[in-house]
């Protein structure tokens, strides 16, 4: 049996995490947690998040979890949801700037109405992720799969042969990127019905 | 390609269990929560909304346990709506497994609530909904008003004005009824809708009025809706969700077919 850790910095509502967690892993210990001990001591790690940028930094900051989410994300699987992706990023762009943890090279910028292609924001719904490279995380689906999504900023990842995904809306965006042993996605995949939950279970896979 | 528009069943919850509709003179019972909402995400529905009409004084708790033994099992958004009056009851349902929630008369009652609420849980998890009547203002101009209670008590707010006051307070969505409309099967109130869209650029659900699928097609095509929502043609087998996608795919809507 693995343990499967959910961070909790206490900036978003895990339950749907946790839920979807539970149901793909029945045989495995899932824990929701902000101790940073018992996070490194997790076989695999989920970092999901909701929110504006500026507070989940410095919730992160204030539960000392900088450190524990740097470390595990270069030792073990290492999955990030939503806004636990953009904070692995250099830099966000909301809240006239904030500094991120600079796991992964790059930046955080807002999505906009273009010229001829007006959006709302934020991107709320289901949307296709086009893959972009091969990975363990797409076994069993299919390419141009729909995933929930709920956003208004999205990563701009330096190095673009992280890119495994990308989604279309007023712009093409980088809504999959894996690193080593890092997958992240822009999209809820613990959200997005049976794609989701195989997404969910590829991860558990992953050693 | 872009975001599809979405289908939404809402299902009218009483003391735990799936019911046909606030509307209908005997109410029937149409069965355990999680397994209706379970048939509606196999036909392929994009969100569920709940309606909780439960009136017993155990209701908070009632509509608590029925939306985290649906989350357990049904993987995507939950929408609930109900009485709700406070940041407090939305974070327990948030926490039970909603998604978002829906807030109509509270708004009106205090309209800081909206604020405070998407200040603590973030825009996206607060739905703001507006029952809304037609009526004619002194310069002779057609005008809707915010209704609440179902129709019956009248506000003197304007509901195109409020729209605008729910997204600077920070409502991520708008789910619009026409008081005119709902339980019709006449179709939406397509000028209702277009006119709150083009004062606002957050999500407008259209609701109140289906009949059948060309009105879901006229809401979204010429109501600009970004999602439609509808009870009784689901709940009483008229169409599947997946025959309304089929319908709107081949007249060039975007949804998710899967």
């Amino acid at each position: 049996m693995k343990t499967i850790a959910i961070i909790d910095y206490g900036m978003s509502n895990l339950s749907s995490v946790v839920k979807a967690i539970e149901y793909i892993a029945p045989n495995e210990k899932v824990i929701v947690s902000s101790n940073a001990v018992e996070i490194d001591n997790s076989d695999k790690i989920i970092f999901p998040g909701q929110g504006a940028a500026k507070n989940c930094m410095k919730s992160i900051y204030e539960k000392k979890l900088e450190g524990v989410i740097k470390k595990n994300s270069k030792e073990k699987p290492f999955l990030g949801i939503c806004m636990g992706m953009q904070v692995l990023m250099d830099f966000s762009d909301e809240n006239n700037g904030t500094q991120c943890l600079s796991v992964i090279k790059g930046k955080v910028e807002k999505l906009k109405s273009q010229k001829n292609n007006k959006i709302k924001i934020p991107h709320m719904g289901w949307n296709k992720i086009i893959k972009k490279n091969d990975h363990p995380i797409w076994h069993n689906i299919k390419d141009g799969s729909f995933f929930y999504f709920v956003h208004s900023y999205y990563i701009n990842p330096l190095e673009k042969s992280t890119i495994i995904g990308e989604t279309e809306y007023g712009k093409i965006f980088s809504s999959v990127i894996a690193k080593n042993n890092i997958i992240a996605i822009q999209g809820h995949p613990e959200k997005s019905s049976d794609v989701g939950l195989q997404f969910l279970k590829n991860f558990i896979r992953i050693n | 390609m872009t975001v599809t528009k979405r289908i939404i069943p809402c299902l009218d919850v009483d003391n735990g269990r799936v019911v046909k509709g606030i509307k209908f003179v005997n109410i029937k019972d149409a069965g355990d929560p999680v397994e209706v909402a379970k048939k509606y995400n196999d036909q392929g529905a994009d969100e569920i909304t709940f309606l909780d009409i439960t009136a017993s004084s155990d209701k908070r708790k009632t509509i608590l346990n029925v939306v985290e033994k649906v989350a357990s099992q049904v993987f995507i958004p939950l929408t609930v709506g109900g009485g709700i009056s406070s940041v407090s009851d939305i974070r327990s349902l948030l926490n039970s497994g909603a998604d978002k929630i829906t807030i109509n008369t509270a708004a009106i009652n205090n309209p800081a609530l909206i604020s405070e609420a998407s200040q603590a849980v973030g825009n996206q998890c607060i739905v703001v909904a507006i029952d809304a009547k037609r009526t004619i203002n002194t310069s002779n101009k057609l005008e809707w008003e915010i209704y609440t209670h179902g129709g019956r008590n009248p506000t003197g707010i304007n509901a195109i004005e409020w729209a605008e006051n729910m997204e600077n307070r920070g409502a991520g969505e708008l789910l619009v009824t026409s008081m005119d409309k709902d339980g019709t099967k006449e179709g939406f109130d397509l000028e209702l809708m277009q006119a709150i869209n083009n004062k606002v650029n957050i999500p407008i659900i259209a609701s109140g009025g289906v009949g059948n699928l060309d009105h879901l097609y006229e809401g979204i095509s010429i109501g600009q809706a970004d999602a439609v929502l509808a009870a009784s043609i689901f709940h009483f087998g008229t169409y599947t969700v997946q025959e309304v996608k089929n319908y709107l795919s081949k007249k060039g809507i975007n949804v998710r077919i899967t």
